[in-house]
Order: C-alpha cells, then structure tokens, then sequence
C-alpha cells in the first residue's frame, strides 16, 4: 500500500467516523434537549403541554403542601404569575418556601407541571444562574442580597431525581 | 508580617518565572550553554517561593487567622483541624494557589530530573513551563489574591460550606491537579519541540513518562471526585455529565489518545504531527475546564465565585496559549519529518483508531458542554444538555472502541492478521458471550444493557490478560517456566494488561448500574422495608451534636433474612454557622456491592428514606485505581529508568551504562 492510499484510508475512516458521530449529536440535540422557562415566559412562548422543560421560579410562600408518600405540591413563581408543580420523592436539602428551584418534568393538560426532577441548592446563599437572570430581567432580584453576602460563596447545584 | 512575606514570596516568583520564562530561551537561540544552564535553577527557585507562600496560607488556616480575608470566608475557629488544613484549596483564591505550586513542582522535578533529558529540551520545555507560571501568577496576583487582609479582623470566620467538610477535599483537588496540570508538562515539552523544529524517539521517550503520570493521577482524581459526589451528595449517583466534571473529562480523554499515540511515536516514529497536536489540545481542554469552573459562566456543584474580571482574565490566557501554540504549530509542523508506514491493519492503525474515536468522543463532549452556553450568548435561549443527550451521543462512539482494545493490543506492529488476532483471542470472545447469554437467562425480563455491558466489560479483562497468557505460556510450556516468563514481561507490558483490565471492571460496575434498585418510603422506628435482597429495619432517630454542627442519627439495622449484618447511620446534619442542613448517606458494602440510605425530611413522626441496593457500584472506581494503577506499573519500565541514548553516550565506559543501548523490548 502506498504512502497516498494509506492516507486517503485514514481519512476516509476518519471522516466515516466524523459524519456518524455528527449525525448522532444532531439527532440527540433533537431529541434529548430541555428549554429553560420561567413561568412568564411558559406564557408568553404558550409551551405545549407534554412538552419536557426546566422550570425555574421561587416557591411560593405558603404554597408547600405535603401529601401521602413523600408526594409534594407546591407553586413556583416569578412576577408575572406561578405555576402549580407535583413531586414525588424526597426534597433537596435547601428546598425553602420563598428561595430560588428549578425544576425538570413535563407540563400536564391541566396545567399541572409534574416534576421529576427537582434540583438542589448546596448553598444557603445561592440562586440557580437561570433564576437568577430570568427574576433580574424583571426587576426582582438583586445579586449579592443573600444573608451573608452571595459573592463570597461558591454556588452549588446538583439535580436530585426522583 | 508572616502573611505579607508569603505575598512577597509570590510576587518574587513571578519575577523568577519571567527570568524561567526568556534566559533559557535566549539561551538555546544563541547556543550559549551558561543561559541555558539557568532554567534548572530558576525553576527550583520559583517552586521554592510558591512553596513559601503555599505554607503561609495553610498556617493561616491553621492558626485561624482571621485577619486574612480568605480565612475568614471559609474557615470557622471550631472547623476539624483536617478541614482547616483541606479548606486551604476549598476555595478560588487558595485552589488556584495550589494549581500554580503543582505547574512550579513539575517544573522543579524537570529540573532535577537531569539525566533523562537533553539539554536543550530541558531548558526550552522549562521556559515553556515559566511562560505558563507567569500567566498564572499574574492572574493570582491581579484578581485572585489569598493573602487578602481585613481590618479590623473580625472575631469569627464564616465557615466552609459544609458540603465540603470532608475528606475528599483532602484528597480529591491535589489528585485531580496533579493530573490537570501534569499536561502542563506534556504541553511545554511539545512547545519545546516546535521552537527547536526537532522530534524524534528521544523526545517521544521523555514525555511519555510526564503523559503516563499525569493521567494515572487525572484517573484517580476524577474517580474519587466521583465517589465523593456519590456518597456525600445522598442521592445515590457517581456522573451527572455536569459541565465540569466534562471538562475534566476532555483532557482525560484526550490525555488517553495521547498516551497510545506517543507509544506509536516511540516505536515507530509514526505519528508526530498528531502527537504534537494532542498534547497541545489537552492541555488547552485542562485549560478551558479552569476557565469553566473559574469565570462563573456555568452553574454547577464545583462553580467558584462569580466575578466577571477573573473570567476575562482566564479567557485571556486561554486565548493566548492555544492561540500562540496553535499558530506556533502551524508554522513549525511542517518541518517535521514523516514517519514509518504501516499496513491499516496493524498495530499501529489500531492505535491510530483508537486516537480516531476518542478525539470524536472528546469532540461531542465538547460539543454539548459549550453548545448550551453559544446558544444562549447567540439567541438568548436557555437550554441544558444532560444526561439524555450524552448517553445517546457518547456511547456508540466508546463502545465501538472498547471493543476492539483486546484486538489492538494483540496486533502485531507495521503489518497485522485480524483473523490470526481473532483466533488467539477465541477464549476471551466465547467465554464473555456465553457470560452474556448466562446473565440474560438468569435475569429474563431484566434490562438489557447490564448483561451486554457486563460482557464487554468480561472481554476487555480476558482479552487483556490473553496477552500475558499467549506470550508466556505458548503450548508445551510447563505451568512454572511459564510464570517466570509472565513475571519477566516488560513492565509496560502489564502496565497496559492492568490498565485495560481496569477499564473492563470500570465497565461492568457501570453496566450493573442498570440492575441498582431505588425505593422511597415514609418510615417510623420499627418499620421494615426491603432493599435489594436485604431487609432495613429502622431502630431509632436520636440528635447528637458535632463540632460545629447538630444531626439526627437514623438507625438502621440490616437483614439477609433472619441473618443480622450490623447497624448503617444515616445523618441529617445542620452545620450552625452557615444554618445550612446536609444529608449523610448510610452505606453498608458487600463484596463490591452496597446498600445506600439517605434521609429526607422528618413529618409527624415518620421520616422520608429513600434506599438504593447498587450491585457492583465499587468496580466503577476499583476499575479507576487498577488503571491508575496499570500507568504506574508502565512508569516503573526500565527504559524510562535508563533514560535518553544522550546519556548512554557519557556512560558507554562504564560497563553498566552498556543497559541503555540495548534497545527496548520490541512489543
């Protein structure tokens, strides 16, 4: 084989091997991607039920209602109006009435966004980045208002599933 | 005054380094032997002072000196002495201070390491490795500075975030540093070998060592900071495909690719213009994982403060470094001559397509870590790529990959015989699908992946070891000629059986992931629930207090049958200062199994458990350390001991020097 074939085989295969792996993440990024909203944007971008999404808001104060088998109801929040979402499964550490969340599930015909994913802070002063962005654009969060003083701490997030 | 001279300190290696930085290469520019002769020394000098300033900080912590600003932010006079000394890189500021001590240690151990290395490889991979100090020093001391002082000093520190009081973070970041930063060394040798337009075996033999050591510590770095997440974050999973823990998972691919391609390299002298180019892209994949985890662009478990002026600074390095070794690369590959041939079907062409899937793996990681973040400057959109997306893209590449690993290692070198491979490895191939097949049986109705995973994993550890049996135990070899001769192999030999065995079991722990069972219930003391094939009793939930936090102990008592295996703790803990609650896991391991508890919250009496049985779950990270372990078995090599023919030329009188020109064994 000469030194010409031996190349044209090495890149062949290699551009096989490219195209696959290209066609694989065009057909995931399809597929297997999830939209950050917030309920303003829910509405305005008039999200189809049975679509899988990222919710992301604040609890609503007063809105946590425990039900049988470590089932939860709560709303989630921002100015414009809230969402009503179901739980099933044990709560992240830092799940407070009032504070940040963002969520991952589908929303329901009734409305309803059934969670099965909520994600969890690992820091008191911490504000999801999405929350963060989407309640600032609206004129209702100041970063740095958290009690210690935000800026100083290191932001954790990590997804807890059902 | 302690305090400001570990300051100083760091201001006087960033002198040191610029002198690191331009003397040697003036130096090998003008063959003036005096200038070059000055890397060595200005390298250890510069470690010597970071050393200093490292050791001031650490006493900082110690001695809860809360006139330093970072102390204070994350130290607490009542924290565990051991959390004090770990909280010194529990931080930006102190964790990028220990980031530039390893980028100065490599280069003070280059520096020592003065027969191994040519002279004038020595000292441009030094200038190299000062220019990159520089950058990081100067980064340190504009925007990130540890040695910060309040005035006045306030009576108490805030404390650490409780999630990382733990051992771990012993243990975790100087692993993963070492190894993050160790390319840094792979990287400066490749600069070093552009400025000079020459590579050759010689160069290929000294880095290789720096590439194997770096990645066996990147290896264990990333696999404990997997059991980490695991055990403390109390929801039973070890990847999350978070975008930084992709970013540490980029250059470890990539810093695979080029451990098999500089074998390619020494061997056969195939290969450079790739090999220099890996070692450039992994070190510039180390890199934007630091800008990722330090710019604050991305939320994750690891994100550090959010202060756009370091992100600026960071991408700036970034930019200069790839950019100035990209176009460095540009200009001077060309000079570079081709190689040997080889027939695609070789050892070599196995190599190369190794090389091949794992730079396209590394390339969609790429990919959907940097897509979300393009797409959100570009149109504002916010997405989140995860899981779901990795799993489909990522594994129809690897797996093809892994497949082949055993028939690679078989290959002979310039020309092979897939079907002769084939033949030779019948054994592996017939006992790991009648273990698929078993397993399917056994598990009907059961998911599918696991038994198949399993298989492949059963056929990466037979295949490897089919090695050592083909070449130790041809037919008619009697059992104990035979064990010699394995134990007399090249210890790079086993290096590569143990790291691809390790590989195998690190995929059987992930396949049996698909067997782990979850179950979440509401419990009170005397309930019974069950877990796996085990049954938990709940005793009791009793408080107890801690140094600096209060936790409800849940007791459980666990049962295989009516047998009694031992009481699991499982804690939720409020650390004080911060009122910050966290969860601690209840493990109990069997074998390489474990069962996994954590609590939820407390309501009327009953508390929230949610239980995991996870079969397996150890091999993930056994298999990490064998690997680990495979690499340091191959550093132990003795061609790497005795070094460059450079220094076979200067022994030759001796008659022990005569060693280094016997040829390394052809494998």
């Amino acid at each position: 084989m000469t030194r010409k074939q031996r190349r044209l085989t090495l890149i062949g295969t290699a551009g096989l091997v490219l195209a696959a792996a290209l066609g694989l993440v065009l057909f995931a990024m399809n597929d297997q991607i999830m939209f950050f909203h917030s309920p303003q944007t829910v509405a305005e971008k008039n999200v189809q039920p049975g679509t899988r999404f990222r919710l992301g808001g604040l609890v609503q104060a007063g809105s946590v209602e425990r039900g049988p088998s470590q089932s939860v109801k709560f709303r989630v929040e921002d100015a414009t109006g809230s969402i009503p979402v179901t739980y099933v499964g044990l709560l992240p550490d830092l799940f407070r009435e009032g504070q940040g969340v963002v969520t991952e599930g589908v929303l329901g015909p009734d409305g309803v966004f059934k969670a099965s994913t909520v994600l969890a802070r690992h820091d008191e002063t911490y504000m999801p980045r999405e929350v963060a962005d989407a309640l600032k654009s609206q004129g209702h969060w100041q970063p740095g208002a958290g009690p210690q003083g935000a800026a100083a701490k290191p932001p954790l997030a990590t997804p807890v599933s059902q | 005054m302690l305090i400001e001279a570990g300051h100083f300190a760091l201001a006087l290696a960033l002198g040191l380094s610029v002198v690191q930085l331009v003397v040697p290469l003036w130096g090998t520019r003008t063959d003036d032997s005096v200038l070059i002769g000055v890397a060595g020394p200005a390298a250890l000098a510069v470690f010597t002072c970071i050393l200093f300033s490292f050791s001031v900080l650490t006493f900082a912590y110690a001695t809860s000196d809360f006139s330093v600003l970072n102390v204070v932010m994350n130290s607490h006079s009542t924290k565990p002495f051991i959390y004090k000394i770990s909280g010194v890189w529990g931080n930006h500021e102190g964790s990028m201070l220990l980031w530039v001590l390893i980028l100065a240690l490599f280069g003070a151990v280059v520096a020592l390491a003065r027969d191994a290395l040519p002279d004038r490889l020595r000292a441009n991979t030094l200038a190299v490795q000062g220019g990159i100090t520089v950058a990081f020093l100067l980064f340190l001391l504009a925007t990130s500075n540890p040695f910060a002082r309040v005035d006045p000093a306030p009576f108490e520190g805030q404390d650490l975030n409780p999630v990382l009081q733990d051992p771990g973070l012993a243990i975790h970041p100087p692993l993963l540093y070492i190894g993050y930063v160790g390319f840094s060394i792979t990287f400066a040798f490749a600069m070093a070998a552009l400025i000079d337009g020459r590579i050759d075996a010689v160069w290929a033999r000294a880095v290789r060592p720096w590439t194997l050591a770096a990645w066996a510590f990147l290896t264990l770095g990333i696999a404990m900071g997997s059991y980490w997440a695991y055990y403390e974050l109390g929801w039973g999973g070890w990847w999350f495909w978070d975008p930084v823990e992709n970013a540490s998972l980029m250059p470890w691919i990539a810093g695979t690719a080029l451990v098999h391609s500089t074998v390619v390299m020494e061997k056969r002298d195939a290969l450079k213009v790739w090999t220099i180019l890996l070692a450039i892209l992994t070190f510039s994949l180390s890199l934007l994982g630091t800008f990722l985890v330090r710019s604050g662009v991305l939320t994750s478990v690891h994100a550090f403060a959010v202060d756009p002026a370091r992100g600026v600074f960071i991408l700036g390095i970034l930019v200069v470094f790839i950019g100035g070794s990209l176009g460095l690369f540009a200009w001077r590959a060309p000079l570079l001559r081709q190689g040997g041939l080889f027939a695609p079907v070789s050892r070599e062409g196995a190599l190369v397509v190794n090389n091949l899937f794992l730079a396209t793996g590394c390339a969609t990681i790429f990919t959907g870590t940097l897509y979300p973040l393009a797409l959100e400057a570009l149109t504002g959109a916010k997405i989140s790529v995860g899981a779901p997306f990795f799993n489909t893209v990522f594994l129809p590449i690897i797996v093809p990959v892994l497949l082949l690993v055993p028939f690679g290692q078989m290959m002979a070198w310039k020309r092979g015989d897939f079907l002769g491979v084939a033949q030779r490895l019948a054994a592996a191939i017939g006992l790991s699908l009648l273990a698929v097949v078993g397993l399917l049986a056994v598990t009907r109705g059961g998911p599918v992946a696991a038994p198949l995973g399993i298989g492949l994993g059963l056929f990466l550890i037979l295949g490897a070891f089919q090695e050592i049996v083909s070449r130790a135990f041809a037919s008619g070899t009697s059992l104990g000629v035979g064990l010699k001769r394995a134990a007399g192999l090249p210890r790079s030999t086993w290096g590569t059986v143990l790291a691809h065995a390790g590989a195998g079991l690190t995929v059987i722990g992930i396949a049996a992931s698909a067997w782990s069972t979850e179950t979440i219930v509401s419990m009170r003391p005397g309930d019974r629930q069950a877990v796996g094939g085990y049954t938990a009793e709940l005793l009791s939930v009793t408080p107890r207090t801690g140094p600096n936090y209060r936790e409800d102990v849940i007791r459980f008592r666990i049962m295989d049958g009516t047998r009694d295996l031992g009481e699991l703790d499982t804690m939720k803990r409020l650390y004080v200062t911060r009122n910050m609650p966290t969860t601690e896991a209840g493990i109990m391991t069997r074998g390489v199994s474990q069962i996994y508890i954590s609590a939820g919250e407390e309501a009327n009496g009953t508390v929230g458990i949610r239980l995991f049985y996870k079969p397996l779950i150890l091999l993930i990270w056994l298999g990490a350390v064998v690997m680990a372990a495979g690499g340091a078995m191959s550093l132990t090599d003795r061609r790497f001991r005795v070094g460059a023919p450079a220094v076979a030329k200067r022994r030759r009188p001796e008659p022990q020097g005569q060693m280094a020109s016997v040829p390394a064994p052809a494998e």
